[in-house]
């Protein structure tokens, strides 16, 4: 349950940026959060209610946009989605894949009230 | 009142991406090649850690850091051997972070050639959180299954190294090395394995090998 420490991060990273724009109050957040990035989005959802209360954001909704495992094959160049996370390259049979989507998190977006 | 949409486009994980990367860069200026070690509960980490003891002294030094909830019972383990090594008690956390490291980071000798950083006990939590290690070890022990790397996707895709441990038990068990690292590998074809037991010393020998041409080629590196 790392959720809430992501979580943590997330808010200095609210704070900051809202501190920035001199806002009074946020109200939405967007993140993208990848299929590999090793956080369950539902955690995540549960984290942010209980972190966000007393803050600016006590009353903001958490909208999180979730991001499928892509990778490219460095030999032919295709693009795959995966979910079996198996690295083999289906049009060639490489296996000198790249992750290129899904194993990281993101803020993507918030929205604030001044 | 103005309502404003702003475009940010952070990494959650960013700021603890950039203290590792620091990290990483002093340990590497240093010569000390740094290993974070990743199981479940009971995997075998610490006993991994007291039988490379005597394999890796006297000719070269290592250090332990060691990641746990509560006590100090692994760091004493460790001591035990004549090894330096500091508890980090993350009071309920399940992971180390960057962060925890960087504290500790001035009592750290600079004539080491080997620090290893022993998480948190969980197969899950400890893979999103880089340390600043140069490389990363998941244990997998034979009583837990040959079925986990599928199961557990992210930590066997963001290691260098598997280690199956607890080899003397295989014989008992269900248990297939070669299904284990058929699963491993076809999540990361990348992964070195190594099949060992700390009880009997089996395999250890060749995982000590490999730990030495790392230390030489990061040392080549940053000659
Ligand atoms: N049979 C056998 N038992 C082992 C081996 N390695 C460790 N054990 C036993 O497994 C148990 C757990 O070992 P530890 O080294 O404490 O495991 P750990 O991964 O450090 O545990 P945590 O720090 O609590 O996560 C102990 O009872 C060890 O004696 C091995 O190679 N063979
Ligand atoms: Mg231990
Ligand atoms: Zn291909």
């Amino acid at each position: 349950m790392h959720e809430l420490s992501i979580i943590t991060n997330l808010f200095e990273l609210l704070e900051e940026k809202a501190v920035e724009q001199k806002a009074n109050k946020i109200v939405h957040v967007k993140l993208q959060v990848g299929l590999l990035s090793g956080a369950v989005p539902d955690l995540l959802k549960t984290s942010f209610d209980i972190y966000k209360k007393d803050t600016m954001a006590a009353e903001a909704v958490l909208e999180i946009e979730e991001v499928p495992l892509k990778y490219q094959c460095q030999d032919c160049k295709t693009e795959m989605v995966k979910d079996d996370y198996i690295i083999l390259c289906e049009k060639c049979g490489s296996t000198n894949l790249k992750a290129v989507a899904g194993t990281d998190m993101f803020l993507l977006k918030m929205d604030i009230e001044i | 009142m103005i309502k404003k949409e702003i475009q940010v486009k952070a990494d959650l994980l960013g700021s603890n991406k950039a203290v590792a990367a620091t990290i990483r860069e002093k340990l590497s200026q240093r010569g000390i090649l740094t290993l974070n070690l990743i199981s479940s509960p009971g995997a075998g980490k610490t006993s991994l850690l007291e039988s490379l003891a005597s394999r890796i002294r006297p000719e070269h030094e290592m250090a332990v850091i060691e990641g746990d909830i509560e006590t100090e019972r692994d760091a004493e383990r460790i001591r035990a051997q004549g090894i330096p090594a500091w508890q980090i008690k993350t009071g309920g956390a399940c992971h180390l972070e960057a962060k925890m490291i960087g504290k500790l980071f001035p009592e750290i000798p600079s004539e080491l050639d080997f620090l290893f950083i022993e998480n948190v006990g969980n197969l899950v939590c400890p893979a999103s959180f880089d340390l600043g290690e140069h490389i990363r070890c998941v244990l997998l022990s034979s009583p837990e299954g040959d079925d986990k790397p599928k199961k557990y996707p992210k930590v066997f895709t963001t290691s260098d190294c598997l280690l199956i441990t607890k080899a003397d038990l295989v014989p008992l068990l269900p248990f297939d090395i070669e299904r284990a690292k058929k699963e491993a590998l076809e999540i990361n074809p990348a992964l070195q394995t190594f099949v060992i037991s700390s009880l009997t010393g089996s395999g250890l020998d060749e995982f000590v090998e490999f730990l030495k041409i790392s230390l030489q080629n990061l040392r080549q590196k940053y000659a």
